[in-house]
């Protein structure tokens, strides 16, 4: 079994003293784990960082194997973030849920492409703490728990739309919110299509992304989030792009 | 393993095939050698095991490892008692050491923060470099880290935790290294370099 593709990595793990174990999302395999052999080496460290782009080459007995990667270099992201805290802790994050949440081997390639679009933006703060809301949003839509923030769940309108209910993951109307304001979790403009995103909209973002991917995904497999989102979470408050 | 050989010659084997770059072919043939050279090198390399196993101790203060503690390093009165170099494992610290371009003091953090082996900040030594840091004795820390992904979030994560303390911190340079032709350098580093450039 043979197959040529092009992916991120995810994370490397160390595997006996020269090998590599690597965790690739792509776009037409979905998360896939591999063997690098020779992947602790000083040639190939650089190469195999989180967040770097790769061309993968698999080959396996069975498809079911491990199996073992050839990877080469297409772009080195990890270098150019690595400067930057808030970028670094936006990397981190993002290759810590799409590890931790996305199934092995099941493709989804619109969540990739969304996931290649935030990594792109990961050097502007002011843009991507919003594009990595929708790109969580996405992911949840992609395991089968996506909002619906068409209509309000009580009253079917949809105008004001301001909160979501957590059991039904549905948007609520202000009218309707008013009694349970604070059971429900508040919906960030920005993801009913408001070009505009404050600070306030983005930690609302993340605490909705992440109610939702730790109850719903996270907890059916005995797990919560990922430290490193805490993390990314606490720098943005810190620089004041999230309160 | 074969049954013809005796049980201590196996246990030999098997231990020293749990060393690192050994496997149990050439564990058997350092075994072999260990027998055949049983005075000249058994016998010493056994007593110097056992020595080091009594003897050797974690520093106290800086995390290294040493027969004295505090270590050598901490206790030495020519070092630069003011600037303190954060490495991750005593490997560094030798590398470092080695090279002899820096002559303060040392902190080992024990490792690196990483989601994947579920390391977490209070898992290495970074509440007693705080501690060190804050003392008024030490102007500056050096964050001496690996320019892995890894590596770097935890320098990161130490550069906030040590906002409170009066202290320079730096970081070493990323780039092109002694020797390296850009040629043969991988994007990364070319990407590093031009971005840590500085007036010539």
């Amino acid at each position: 079994m043979e197959w040529v593709s092009e992916g991120y990595i995810l994370s490397v793990r160390k595997h006996g003293e020269t090998s590599a174990i690597i965790d690739v999302f792509t776009p037409d395999k979905g998360r896939h784990l591999g063997l690098v052999r020779g992947g602790v080496s000083r040639k190939s460290r650089p190469v195999l960082q989180p967040g770097n782009k790769v061309k993968l080459q698999w080959r396996g007995r069975l498809s079911e194997h491990l199996g073992s990667f050839t990877v080469e270099p297409l772009s080195a992201r990890a270098a150019e973030l690595m400067e930057d805290r808030l970028s670094l802790a936006g990397l981190n994050a993002m290759c810590a849920i799409a590890r931790e949440c996305l199934p092995e081997r099941e493709p989804h390639p619109e969540v990739y492409d969304a996931f290649q679009i935030l990594l792109m933006n990961l050097h502007d703060p002011d843009i991507w703490p919003a594009l990595y809301v929708r790109w969580e949003a996405g992911l949840l839509t992609a395991m089968g728990y996506g909002l619906d923030l068409k209509s309000c769940a009580a009253t079917g309108s949809n105008d004001n739309l301001t909160h979501v209910s957590p059991r039904s993951g549905r948007a609520v109307s202000a009218s309707a919110a008013e009694p349970y304001k604070d059971k429900l979790l508040v919906l960030p403009l920005f993801l009913q299509g408001q070009p505009y995103v404050t600070p306030e909209d983005v930690k609302a973002g993340m605490v909705l992304t992440g109610y939702f991917l730790e109850t719903r995904v996270q907890w059916g497999v005995n797990k919560t989030l990922p430290d490193s989102r805490a993390r990314m979470i606490e720098r943005l408050s810190t620089e004041g792009y999230s309160r | 393993m074969s049954s013809n050989i005796s049980p201590e010659i196996e246990r030999l084997i098997s231990l020293l095939s749990k060393l690192p770059g050994l496997g149990p072919r050439s564990a058997r043939r350092a075994a072999l050698d260990l027998i055949k050279k049983r005075d000249g090198l058994m016998r010493p390399l056994a007593s110097a095991m056992a020595e080091a196993a009594d003897k050797i101790s974690t520093c106290k203060i800086c995390g290294n490892v040493d027969a004295q503690n505090p270590c050598h390093i901490c206790r030495a009165g020519g070092r630069d008692q003011t600037i303190i170099c954060v490495v991750q494992e005593v490997g560094d610290l030798w590398a470092m050491e080695r090279a002899g371009a820096f002559r303060g003091q040392y902190h080992i953090l024990g490792g690196t923060l990483s989601a994947l082996d579920g390391i977490r900040p209070e898992d290495l030594n970074i509440a007693s470099l705080i501690d060190r840091a804050k003392s008024e004795v030490v102007t500056e820390v050096i964050l001496a880290m690996n320019a892995t992904v890894d590596g770097q979030t935890t320098a990161h994560y130490i550069t906030d935790h040590l906002e409170t303390a009066d202290v320079t911190i730096s970081r070493l340079a990323h780039g092109v290294p002694v020797g390296g032709e850009l040629d043969y350098l991988d994007d990364g580093t070319i990407t590093a370099a031009m971005k840590s450039r500085r007036p010539f």
